[in-house]
């Protein structure tokens, strides 16, 4: 068997799973290729769905992905696997076969974290958003006119949420245990801002609490909820935005490093197993993978990032059908999108990796601008709110660990930049380590070089 | 015809907008919305969208393929 041929099985049929399947074809692989996709659709965008789609102007059926060539692989849709046998190289799928392979790739990414309490989370009227069957659902109830919709979770996803139901004219209340909402992922200072963005544009953000129950009507619909400031809030539909879960479950017993936080991989993708030990011919990409990033310290990050996906497909596809002296790294920045009220909010970096954050350029009033974060005096992500833009540039200079804050003016924004602390909640304890700059245009190329022993 | 555009790619020059107005559309200053699953009519339109996109962010299947067929569907039902 050379790298080009013999049997490769993917499991999961998202983006990371059908690029990663683009790209072994694209890469010469000749052998035998099978998908393995727990849902029984092709695979299918998932951004659009708690955008475009719920603010009902794109059909929900309008989400499937291009392929970028055609791959000839066998599908198995509407199939889960349930176990990894890696001494007999096999893996055990839902329909009671078993598939063989050389070389496996584990792309089974997330799911939504369900409502805690079953009998509740069965109401009528409770609904999460992240598959089609989800969006589909919720669209029908959006349409029916709920006098209120409670959206449980301020990240993104219930953001977005909330933003569709005022886009619709409809009554919304947001409840997040958190201070503000995306306070996760952009700390305190960004976070502030959304929460007055949210605020004029007349959603009912309670911060600081929690849903503590759901209740029914005694017919099976759900009828309200109670907060724990007391509150009760009477709703026909509660979005369940709660963040998510890693589809890790089939592999526990497996020998692979797989758990709640996902299945940790070096930077080529190569699976680690229990024991830490690098695998050879098992890969990760996607949503499920926790991987090394040399930009932050070497810290395994856990991405539920579209362009994370494509990109680590990439790199794992490329690396199962390569020598060693031919293996890529993942060194992609993390970035994301999301639009809410209107407004294209942008990420490059990873913002909660910061101690200091600075507005340095445009106008929070205004909400168009850039704010840099900074780690113990280096540049390690940006934010751009309706200023999709400028992010490149502070992605050269995240990449290039350029000194935080930054020394130059800025347009518009004349003077040195107001450096405030970051208010990242719940710091994870950050360890000293090398700084490295990332370096090489094209794929081939990119290395990280070390700027500065530690010590 | 199938549609998607790589929105961490998007810088929202809105080319797409002007030559595909039916296809494309912005949502406040900068956020792209769009149909990854047009009208067939609209190839010419979506294939000048595509080449004009100043960052080359539109990625464009041709072909049948539109909507979600779903083979696995049509396998249950």
């Amino acid at each position: 068997m050379t790298g080009r041929d013999g049997r490769i099985v993917v499991v999961g049929a998202s983006l990371a799973g059908l690029r990663a399947a683009e790209t072994l074809r694209d890469e010469g692989f000749t052998g035998s290729l099978t998908v393995v996709g727990e849902e029984r659709h092709e695979p299918y965008d998932r951004p659009p769905l708690s955008k475009q789609v719920l603010l009902g102007r794109v059909p929900p059926d309008h989400v499937a992905l291009p392929a970028r060539r055609p791959v000839d692989a066998d599908w198995r849709l509407g199939v889960r696997a349930t176990g990894l046998d890696l001494e007999k190289r096999l893996v055990r799928l839902s329909d009671g076969a078993d598939l063989p392979f050389d070389r496996l790739l584990v792309a089974t990414g997330v799911r939504a974290r369900p409502w805690p309490d079953e009998a509740q989370a069965a109401l009528d009227g409770v609904v999460g958003v992240r598959t089609l069957e989800d969006a589909r659902g919720l669209l029908e109830r959006l349409e029916a006119g709920p006098r209120r919709v409670l959206v449980i979770g301020a990240g993104f996803t219930g953001s977005e949420m909330a933003s569709v139901c005022r886009e619709r004219g409809l009554d919304v209340v947001v409840a997040e245990r958190g201070g503000a909402p995306l306070i996760g992922a952009l700390g305190g200072v960004l976070a502030e801002v959304a929460a007055d963005i949210q605020r004029a544009h007349g959603v009912d953000l309670r911060c600081g609490v929690t849903v503590t129950a759901l209740e029914g009507d005694g017919r099976g619909r759900l009828a309200r909820a109670r907060l724990s400031d007391g509150a009760a809030l009477e709703v026909d539909v509660a979005v369940v935005a709660l963040g998510a879960v890693r589809n890790t479950e089939w592999l526990a017993g497996s020998g692979l490093a797989a758990g709640p936080r996902g299945v940790a991989c070096d930077a080529g993708c190569h699976a680690f197993d229990l024991n830490g030990v690098v695998t050879d011919d098992v890969f990760v990409a996607g949503d499920v993978a926790r991987f090394p990033h040399p930009v932050y310290e070497y810290q395994l990050l856990a991405l539920e990032h579209w362009g994370n996906a494509v990109a680590q497909a990439e790199v794992a596809a490329h690396n199962m059908v390569s020598p060693g002296v031919r293996k890529r790294p993942h060194l992609s920045l993390p970035a994301f999108w999301s639009s809410q009220f209107g407004v294209n909010i942008k990420s490059l970096g990873v913002p909660s990796f910061a101690d200091e954050v600075a507005v340095v350029q445009g106008s929070v009033e205004e909400r168009r601008f850039v704010a840099v974060y900074g780690y113990q005096g280096r540049v390690t992500a940006a934010v751009a709110f309706d200023q999709a833009m400028w992010l490149d540039f502070y992605g050269r200079l995240i990449e290039a660990a350029a000194p935080f804050p930054p020394g130059f003016d800025t347009v518009g924004r004349p003077g040195k930049p107001e450096v405030l602390p970051a208010d990242v909640p719940d710091p994870a304890v950050l360890s000293h380590g090398p700084t490295v700059a990332v370096t090489g245009h094209l794929p081939d190329e990119r290395r990280v070089t070390l700027l500065r022993p530690p010590g | 015809m199938r549609l998607m555009v790589d929105l961490n790619r998007c810088q929202g020059y809105g080319q797409c907008v002007f030559l595909a107005p039916e296809v494309f559309s912005l949502h406040g200053e900068e956020a792209l919305l769009y149909d990854a699953a047009p009208d067939e009519g609209q190839i010419e339109r979506v294939r000048r969208a595509a080449a004009a996109c100043p960052v080359q962010a539109i990625l464009v299947e041709e072909g049948p393929r539109a909507g979600l067929d779903t083979e696995a569907d049509r396998d249950r039902a």
